[in-house]
């Protein structure tokens, strides 16, 4: 989604009056890819910031770093190879989609699954009352619903 | 002289919750009345005792007391007046005495409100609740005192407040949370002590509705001003970073939402009580694991307290025994309660069903993404990062789907509802969004060359659409056209309207602000100007001043607009003078339109700085959006049904339910 | 509700609980060295004091070496450069890695704290650094005699921290190399 609303980004402003950008691209595209990976690289010593956001030393350098090899021509996903190979994995803010992070990528799914499955289940079930002591409470519930019937509450 | 009496006051805080945590509870099984009611004056006595000792906190920062540890950590001469006060609970110690002054404040106004209730569940009650007291007043004395000395040598100049905090966001944005999280106690200690008494019926539900939604409000509020906060604090543009202190305040609102819902299908209808018992203590469950995830330091996070693995290990221990207990309990106990009514098809049992699947889901992810890191280490699976790219990817769809539920919730009817009915209500606010979906984008790409139609924004324009459209088609049929008819609607009713716009005004900031952000990095020399969308920046260049405790670079940017209006936007670079940080304080011209966002970088070589620019359209609807959720929020709670509720049970006696023990 | 699924949250929770005890003992900054077990990078680097120097990856092959990623702006360099001095007399064979620091700065902060080092390569881009997934000073790699690494330490080595993460490793990698 992010990759989307930055092309528009690019896309809508008029030329500047000559101005460096900080970081000069030879190409448009490079910058949004740019700003993607840095939105999606950690940097290794700040307290949870991506490199975007962060102007620690080693955040510049890894910053100029993707820029270099952004203009060398090397794909997104061979860049981030590139960095984790000396920063290992932990600067992804994306996680990688192996074994060791099946539970993380597969869990949300399988709850939303089995929740749903139950919504559906309790929606067919046909319930009797169960415990007489609750038939007034009933009565006074179902009197109480046909008053307010037509206001949501 | 007020340290030690602030310590006392704390000490006697800690023997009152001890008392209040036991003869209640203890009178609640043997019927002795006035052990019942002692809880009343204890709560309230421990909130005055807690009151005392927070003055007595103030006062040491306001005289610059620096024998006192924790305000020779966190002030300091130079500081401003109301920054002293607020450094209060700028940091652990104090932060733990805002919270306990706050339980006390919660459970003194049970005290003071629970005249309707019977005498034994409002005894267990404020038990739970002085447990909990107890608990964290244990934790402070023990290891966390704001009213330690630094003696016999104190020192003469405090370290400074974080510059970060030096500022309103302080004053009042850990308040509000706090009463939100702290809040959140209340749902669990009725939870408690409906498992505790056996008592399932729906006037339970009644009682703790309000409650429920008091708290839930003061939640919304207290996030969203973390956010607004974060967002002109921090200087780079963002509201909202999934970091894992933010995440530990989201997932107990979410909980505390579904409850919301949850609990408003138990009273009216009689069903999902475990259910809803179970959101309850979940709530506030989150509300204590966000508590140890933010002061224990086992996750890195900006926003993270001071970190002392010892701290973290009473809490963790307390949130175990707690936490532990009520599940336990609920385990036992709740296979006793049975539904009263039963729902099938899309009935509004169901649409709330959804809306709490979508919202547990939602938690879950969260909290696996905040946790996985630490589970991946503690499994020696590596270390890895969970950040914003995996949060977003689940989260908003998840949330697209709720709101697309939200707008057919007023057509349901209990029991059962005719899907055909619902398609029926859908079909015309359906097609008017997706209209308003289609050109919108399209529009707002014809002013540039080249661009094309955003799916994001178009996505967010129907959603938003949608919730607003069948909100209203609800109020027109509801009221039968006629605003006499409207006005006669009940707090309960507006209080959701509100609240569910709200959602859709939030909605709507978020993705239009994202869809359609502009941001620029560059380099300025004075003089330098630049057109970014609709806007001219013109960079005046940058002035030191000298302030109170900290030194500014002060930059001048004059921004003009199609018009030929300008404004002139000041963003500074602070260098603070006694503990030698350097903040970015960005320049905002805000409006509901658009926000214009400057702020300065590094200075470059010669007078050139680099400036970031930034453009947010519709920026400001996400914190007015939640604002109108508390509203509303709010208003539900107060409704007359809750107020009226004495003199009906007066009459009422004990018919009904099963028999108050 | 059926009569097990109740039991189900208390048992997350429990199963949560010991994952977060377990927690409480590991420091969530510290990153793994992702070359562990993989070659030390190729390099081609001035040496510090001899300009007309370059050292290249081969000249650590064939000893046991450690190297320390050190500058003369890094404060915690400094605390830690007595050990290393120690170590240095010990006999352990330590190569120094300036890290993005000016030569002139860097000969005199060894003149005034002392030079353990066998040499000093000058990397004064950090070029070698980001090779080697540096991401603050002082760190330490310890390199077997194949140039290959075998262990990282981010921050200060001192005598507990020698004993603990470094000595047995490094008497193994010296009976290795014979």
């Amino acid at each position: 989604m992010k990759r989307l609303l930055l092309v528009y980004t690019l896309l809508f402003f008029s030329i500047a009056f000559g101005l460096d950008d900080l970081v000069e691209f030879s190409d448009p595209l490079l910058r949004e890819r740019y700003d993607q990976l840095t939105w999606e690289l950690r940097c290794p010593k700040c307290q949870n910031q991506n490199l975007a956001d962060s102007n620690s030393p080693i955040s510049l350098d890894l910053k100029d770093e993707i820029h270099h090899l952004l203009e060398r021509g090397l794909s997104n996903q061979e860049i981030k190879s590139h960095l984790t190979s000396r920063y290992s994995d932990f600067i992804l803010y994306r996680p990688q989609v192996n074994k060791t992070t099946s539970i993380l990528w597969g869990s949300p799914i399988l709850i939303l699954f089995i929740g749903g499955w139950l919504v559906f289940r309790l929606s067919r079930r046909s319930n009797e009352l169960k415990q007489e002591n609750l038939k007034s409470e009933m009565d006074k519930q179902r009197l109480k619903n046909l008053l307010d019937s037509g206001t949501i509450e | 002289m007020s340290p030690e009496l602030g310590h006392l006051a704390v000490i006697a805080a800690l023997c009152l919750s001890f008392f209040q945590a036991v003869i209640p509870m203890v009178g609640s099984f043997v019927g002795h009345r006035s052990w019942m009611r002692l809880g009343h004056s204890l709560a309230l006595g421990q909130f005055v005792f807690l009151g005392l000792a927070f003055v007595c906190l103030i006062s040491v920062f306001i005289q610059d007391d620096f024998s006192v540890a924790y305000v020779a950590n966190n002030s300091n001469t130079l500081l401003p007046l109301h920054y002293k006060v607020s450094a209060v609970w700028g940091a652990h110690e104090g932060s733990l005495l805002l919270w306990t002054l706050i339980l006390a404040g919660w459970s003194g106004a049970i005290a003071l409100f629970s005249g309707h209730m019977p005498q034994t569940f409002s005894a267990r009650v404020l038990s739970i609740l002085g447990f909990i007291s107890l608990g964290f007043l244990l934790f402070l004395l023990f290891t966390s005192n704001p009213f330690e000395r630094l003696l016999p040598v104190s020192p003469l100049e405090g370290r400074d407040l974080n510059p970060l905090l030096q500022d309103f966001g302080l004053i009042v944005h850990p308040p509000m949370l706090y009463m939100g999280y702290v809040g959140s106690s209340v749902p669990f200690a009725f939870a408690i002590a409906a498992l505790i008494g056996g008592q399932f019926d729906s006037a339970w539900a009644r009682w703790s509705r309000p409650w429920i939604n008091t708290s839930w409000v003061f939640l919304t509020l207290g996030i969203s001003l973390g956010s607004w906060w974060a967002y002109y604090e921090l200087g780079w543009g963002g509201w909202w970073f999934w970091d894992p202190v933010e995440n530990a305040s989201f997932m107990p609102w979410l909980m505390s939402t579904a409850l919301v819902h949850s609990v408003a299908a138990t009273e009216k209808r009689g069903v999902f009580r475990s259910w809803t018992l179970l959101l309850a203590i979940l709530s506030f469950s989150l509300s204590l694991l966000g508590a140890f995830l933010v002061r224990s330091g086992i996750l890195t996070s900006v926003h993270s307290f001071a970190n002392d693995p010892e701290r973290g290990i009473f809490i963790l221990w307390f949130l175990v025994i707690v936490v532990g207990a009520s599940l336990l309990l609920f385990a036992i106990r709740s296979p006793q309660m049975a539904n009263s009514t039963t729902h099938r098809g899309w009935s509004r049992e169901t649409i709330l069903l959804v809306n709490n699947v979508l919202l547990v889901t939602s938690t879950a992810t969260i909290f696996i993404g905040t946790l996985y890191p630490l589970f991946s280490d503690v499994f020696q699976l590596g270390k890895i990062s969970v950040g914003a790219p995996y949060f977003n990817f689940f989260f908003v769809p998840l949330m697209i789907i709720l709101m697309l539920a939200l707008g057919f919730a007023g057509f349901t009817r209990w029991g059962s509802t005719d899907v055909n009915l619902l398609l029926r209500r859908g079909l015309f606010p359906g097609l008017l969004s997706f209209f308003i979906a289609l050109l919108v984008p399209a529009l707002l790409t014809d002013s540039s060359s080249g661009s094309s139609y955003s799916f994001t924004a178009g996505i967010t324009l129907f959603v938003s659409a949608w919730v607003l459209f069948m909100t209203i088609e609800d109020i027109y049929l509801k009221s039968r056209g006629s605003w006499i008819n409207a006005k006669r609607f009940t707090c309960s009713y507006w209080g959701m309207v509100i609240a569910h716009i709200g959602l859709a005004a939030c909605a709507l900031g978020v993705g239009m602000s994202s869809s359609y952000d502009e941001q620029r990095d560059l380099r300025m020399m004075p003089g330098d100007a630049v057109k970014i969308s609709d806007y001219e920046f013109r960079f005046g260049g940058v002035n030191r001043v000298d302030n109170a405790n900290f030194v500014a670079f002060r930059g001048e940017v004059s921004v003009t607009d199609k018009t030929g209006m300008t404004i002139n936007l000041f963003p500074e670079k602070r260098n603070y003078k006694a503990g030698g940080q350097v903040m970015t304080e960005a320049a905002i011209d805000a409006s509901l339109a658009r926000d214009l966002y400057v702020s300065l970088g590094e200075p470059l070589q010669g007078e050139a700085w680099a400036v970031r620019l930034q453009i947010k359209p519709l920026v400001r609807f996400i914190w007015l959006g939640s604002v109108l959720i508390g509203f509303g929020g709010l208003l539900a709670a107060f409704d007359k049904r809750y107020r009226r509720r004495k003199k009906v049970l007066d009459g009422q006696s004990n018919r009904g339910g099963l028999a108050f023990e | 509700m059926n009569k097990f699924a109740v039991f189900a949250p208390l048992a997350l929770f429990l199963g949560l609980s010991m994952i977060l005890f377990l927690g409480l003992d590991k420091d969530p900054s510290i990153l793994p060295s992702a070359l562990v077990d993989k070659e030390f990078p190729e390099f081609d680097l001035m040496a510090l004091d001899d300009e007309h120097r370059q050292i290249t990856r081969e000249e650590l092959l064939g000893d046991v070496t450690l190297v320390n990623v050190w500058a003369s702006w890094c404060y915690a360099c400094s605390v830690e450069h007595n050990m290393l001095n120690k170590l240095s007399n010990r006999g352990v064979k330590i190569v120094g890695l300036n890290y993005k620091d000016q030569v002139e700065d860097a000969m005199l902060w060894l003149e005034n704290l002392g030079d353990p080092f066998v040499y000093s390569v000058s990397d004064i881009r950090g070029r070698l650094g980001l090779d080697l997934g540096v991401y603050g000073a002082p760190e330490t790699f310890l390199v077997d005699a194949q140039g290959i690494i075998r262990y990282r330490r981010v921050g200060v080595i001192d005598e507990r921290v020698w004993r603990n993460e470094f000595r047995d490793l490094y008497a193994e990698l010296l009976v290795e190399a014979q």
